[in-house]
């Protein structure tokens, strides 16, 4: 029964989300800055996971690769597909999820509690669709950019470590990186980007949105928007991998 | 004039306010009274509609208002000024932001009129040089005239407070107090107060109500109070001890 309650409220939070409003201005000026913030404000982060990411899928893959049949340029090959079609767009948006999801949820919830959704709301605003709705708009324009700079960054973290630990020369790896190449999981991977930005951006926004109480409930509220948000993301990796790539 | 009409609201099923009816006058400064956890904040609440009533009517000038979707809410919400027990200033703006706000996302004006207007507002709460501090950086009395210069920008015909003196010290609370009173008078404002600050009451309740556990249990103004007869207004009003030697001297006198 909670789990239709949340269903039902999440639903109906979504369809207020989308109103027509108050004054575009704001709203541009909003998207921007929220681009700023989940996009660029995550670059760092998104960077070092993924040149670590790409180094030890290197590692892992040249280390099991013991067949003399399978040529050293394969390594290449499963770097770049496993980071295209699921590190980067999966494991990065599950940082994310972390680091904007919960930043989502604790603003919006002390928003709640020191009653500054209530003051937008008085003032004949609509709180949810001014303070959600560029979030989520931004985070759909900018994280599809910064699964492709990690996933530039992961497929060098594989080259460089390659390199250097002379585990897979960089002739093979450029090969490998190069062999059978399909752009569509490219495409692929930005769809499944778009859907987990708008599942973090949604379901963290609704965890901030309905807190009550005081910073022990901002807290919790942050921690069930990345737990939640998470687990959405695994469900739905799953789900469009099955639709298309399957 | 703000009229609410049996109004009644329920939490989990309990009874948080039960049939309250009353008349909130034009450019007077009118009270709502009570102890913790009274239905006062609930009361308020519902008038500015955070909450929906489960019964009853509520009505700005003659204006329904209780029965209306949040949409046809819009226009008389854009009449009504509040001030919140905590302020609620965004963080994230300044103070000259803050109080152009609702002025950038609700009118028509032009960048020079608004900061026109913010700086009037912001001079009759006796605010200067400070429209580029965030809220973080100014003090609790200041943080209470920002909400007072935002509530005002744009002109309401409404004014609700929610305990606008809790957390300030006594010379802070008497200018704020001041300051509503002042601005009521002079933009003729309905102005509601919720408040449980007996000096509050006795300097500016032109009309009071006192709400006991839900319901309308006293109404008149400041003069009456001290001799209301009613024995739960008799205890809240003289529970503190300037209060209990101001009886004193009253029946000594």
């Amino acid at each position: 029964m909670r789990v239709l309650f949340h269903l039902g409220r999440y639903w109906l939070f979504l369809g207020g989300l989308f109103t027509r409003p108050e004054n575009f201005t704001i709203y541009r000026r909003q998207v921007l800055l929220e681009m700023d913030s989940i996009g660029v404000g995550s670059i760092g982060i998104v960077s070092l996971v993924s040149v670590f990411m790409g180094a030890v899928i290197t590692l892992q893959t040249a280390y099991n690769l013991v067949n003399p049949l399978v040529p050293l340029w394969a390594v290449g090959l499963v770097v770049r597909d496993s980071i295209i079609i699921e590190f980067s767009p999966t494991i990065i948006m599950l940082v994310l999820a972390g680091k904007v999801g919960s930043s989502i949820a604790s603003e919006i919830g002390t928003m709640r509690v020191t009653e500054q959704i209530d003051a937008l709301e008085i003032m004949g605003i609509n709180p949810a669709s001014f303070l959600v709705l560029p979030k989520m708009v931004a985070a759909i324009l900018i994280t599809p950019f910064v699964v492709l700079i990690s996933m530039f960054v992961g497929i060098t973290g594989g080259f460089v470590v390659g390199e250097l630990t002379g585990n897979v020369p960089s002739a093979d790896y450029i090969k490998g990186i190069q062999d059978q190449f399909l752009p569509f999981n490219v495409t692929f991977a930005m769809i499944k980007t778009v859907v987990f930005a708008f599942i973090i951006t949604t379901v963290s926004s609704y965890h901030g949105y309905f807190t009550s109480g005081g910073a022990l409930e901002v807290g919790q509220s942050s921690t069930r928007a990345v737990v939640y948000s998470s687990i959405l993301i695994l469900i739905f990796d799953y789900i469009l991998t099955q639709l298309i790539l399957i | 004039m703000i009229e609410v009409k049996n109004i009644s609201k329920q939490f989990n099923g309990t009874t948080i306010l039960s049939n309250v009816t009353n008349s909130f006058e034009k450019g007077k400064v009118n009270l709502i009274i009570g102890g913790s956890g009274s239905g006062k904040t609930v009361l308020m609440k519902c008038m500015v509609g955070l909450y929906d009533v489960d019964n009853g009517s509520i009505s700005f000038d003659g204006r329904e208002f209780s029965g209306l979707t949040k949409k046809e809410r819009k226009s008389i919400r854009s009449e009504i000024g509040m001030l919140f027990q905590g302020s609620a200033l965004f963080d994230s703006m300044n103070v000259e932001e803050n109080v152009m706000f609702p002025l950038t996302m609700l009118s028509e004006m032009q960048e020079e009129e608004k900061k026109e207007r913010v700086n009037f507002c912001l001079n009759r709460v006796d605010l200067k040089n400070v429209n580029h501090l965030f809220p973080a950086e100014i003090s609790g009395g200041m943080k209470k005239r920002v909400a007072i210069a935002r509530a005002m920008a744009m002109n309401p015909k409404y004014l609700f407070c929610d305990e606008p003196n809790s957390g300030l010290d006594p010379k802070t609370s008497i200018i704020i107090d001041e300051l509503i009173k002042e601005i009521t008078y002079e933009y003729d404002m309905t102005t509601v107060i919720n408040t449980h600050d007996m000096n509050s009451v006795l300097m500016m309740g032109d009309n009071i109500i006192f709400i006991y556990k839900g319901e309308k249990h006293w109404s008149g103004s400041a003069k009456d109070i001290l001799n209301s007869g009613n024995n739960e207004l008799e205890e809240f009003v003289f529970a503190s001890k300037v209060m209990q030697d101001l009886r004193k001297q009253m029946r000594t006198n």
